[in-house]
């Protein structure tokens, strides 16, 4: 059913637990539905280039393995990047780089973009 | 990486025992024929036929013709239902039943049985060809018999109530209700209602004698019982009002056209007949689930047990975990060598969560932290121990990843 790529990461996710003193977090998805995913991430400023880069980037997903590999997937997606870059990461994207997702699971456990989106968006509103 | 894999998922299907299967063979190659053929083929293969019938028969403690051989128990549930409406519809009862004078006919059942009853039952509805109760089965997940006196009424052609419920293992009150349902038959001097029982889950652990029962129809399958796939029976009571629903030959009593899957017949008749020699081994099946589940209960934090721990099936155990999501739970246990199944919606192809734990009132939110272990007769203590550690350490890894977010949100 799943892609060897969506196994790794659901046995090994990276990037996996909480984080001290995030600058932003996002929450997403819904109990019923069974996927609640929160990504936390900490933004470094380089004033120079005045660009704000993804030092770090964290997860806790409660779902089924495309939740917890998708929300793997878009922290080693989005680490390192420019606010701007990773806020057009998109679903598709994320379930490219792991070799694809089964239909059913494309709406209501690929999240993660979402999560990611949001955690952005909160960095940026406390400013 | 773990080589042993521990199979416990015996309520979905079972392996076929080696005596079965040995029963079987020669009906492939060697005695082929069609038991409807006159020639001695034939007659090798109808030789065949009758013994196996001869043994649910006595299983049952029926007649042999009241035995009909299906593809297995949704065939079996699917020709009960439809076969008894459409004898309503169609056949002479009409005019001969009091009961019949009424268009639409009645069905009562439980809102937690097997889906091939329930979307029997919602095709009839939708089709406009009955209506439907479905009763509830509370916390328990048992029906309560004084529910089923309460929704008969004038035009109730039909009763159908599984005997043990497939998910959660619960054991309903078969003998009480086919005493309301008969008493309500003598007073109204009627045909109807008649009484279904859905045996699936029941043949390996539970009294079928369809006497003390008192059920008219009894629905059972091979591959539960460690016979094989594509072979079931429908038992149904002499003088039942029941019309064939598949179109054909004039095989079983002309109820059920097609040609006799001998060798699954044959298989059948055998693993019935195992079932009757084995009844020592249900006492060690019953004790290594009560460990089971005594140790799961002590050892892992914010668990519960669904549905009655006494009125249950001697195999069954299905837990739900709080913070922990059952896809997962299944996928990293399967990747440990353990196979068990879960009523989680992601894992259900529909994204539905399992009807059954809905129906004893669990959260849509919890019910996709169950799983539901079964046990069969190759199930040993080191299994059990292996599986139980195993089930603990993958609990607290699922719950580290998904933290405490249940709470957060």
């Amino acid at each position: 059913m799943y892609s060897k790529k969506v196994i790794q990461h659901f046995t090994k996710p990276h990037n996996q637990g909480k984080m001290k003193n995030p600058d932003g977090i996002g929450m997403v998805g819904n109990p019923v539905c069974g996927d609640i995913m929160k990504i936390y991430i900490k933004v470094k400023k380089n004033t120079k280039k005045k660009k704000e880069i993804i030092r770090d980037i964290k997860f806790e997903t409660l779902g089924c393995a495309a939740a917890i590999s998708t929300s793997s997937m878009i922290t080693d997606l989005a680490k390192g990047k420019t606010l701007d870059e990773a806020i057009k990461i998109t679903r598709a994207d994320v379930s490219e780089s792991l070799g694809g997702l089964p239909p059913i699971k494309m709406h209501c456990s690929n999240l993660a973009a979402d999560g990611l989106k949001k955690a952005i968006e909160n960095y940026r509103n406390k400013k | 990486m773990n080589k042993k894999l521990i199979y416990l998922d015996y309520a979905a299907t079972t392996p076929v025992d080696k005596k079965v299967l040995k029963a079987m063979l020669p009906y492939f190659s060697e005695k082929f024929g069609n038991p409807m053929s006159l020639h001695s083929f034939g007659e090798f293969a109808k030789e065949a036929t009758q013994k196996s019938r001869q043994q649910i028969a006595s299983f049952l403690h029926c007649n042999l013709e009241e035995i009909i051989f299906t593809s297995g128990a949704t065939e079996s549930n699917n020709l009960a239902i439809k076969g008894i409406v459409k004898k309503y519809f169609f056949g002479k009862t009409k005019n001969l039943d009091t009961r019949c004078s009424m268009n639409k006919p009645h069905i009562i059942t439980t809102v937690f049985e097997h889906h091939c009853v329930l979307n029997s039952l919602k095709f009839l509805e939708k089709s406009g060809q009955a209506e439907v109760t479905y009763l509830p089965v509370y916390k328990e997940g048992v029906v309560r018999a004084e529910d089923v006196k309460k929704a008969i009424k004038k035009n109730t052609i039909l009763v159908s109530v599984m005997y043990v419920n497939n998910e959660i293992g619960t054991v309903q009150p078969i003998e009480e209700i086919s005493k309301i349902v008969k008493n309500s038959r003598e007073g109204a001097k009627t045909l109807y209602p008649i009484f279904h029982t859905d045996a699936t889950q029941a043949i390996n652990y539970f009294d079928c004698n369809v006497e003390k029962l008192g059920v008219d129809m009894l629905s059972l399958s091979g591959h539960k019982i460690y016979g094989p796939k594509g072979v079931g029976a429908l038992y149904v009571r002499k003088g039942t009002p029941i019309e064939k629903t598949q179109d054909g030959g004039d095989q079983e009593g002309q109820k059920r056209a097609g040609t006799h899957n001998v060798p699954g017949i044959v298989g059948l008749g055998e693993a019935i007949n195992q079932v009757k020699s084995q009844k020592s081994k249900v006492k060690n099946i019953l004790s290594l689930r009560n460990y089971l589940i005594e140790k799961v209960l002590k050892e892992i934090k914010d668990v519960t047990l669904n549905g009655s721990k006494i009125k249950r099936s001697p195999n069954n155990a299905n837990f739900t975990f709080k913070s922990v999501e059952g896809e997962s739970l299944i996928l990293m246990l399967d990747q440990l060598g353990i196979a068990c199944s879960t009523g989680s919606a992601c894992s259900s192809g529909s994204l539905k969560p399992s009807h059954v734990l809905m129906s004893l009132g669990i959260k849509t939110e919890e019910s996709h932290g169950s799983i539901r272990i079964t046990l069969g007769k190759y199930t040993t203590k080191k299994e059990m121990d292996y599986a139980i550690k195993t089930l603990e350490n993958v609990i607290k890894k699922i719950r580290t990843i998904s933290g405490d977010i249940l709470k957060e949100f």
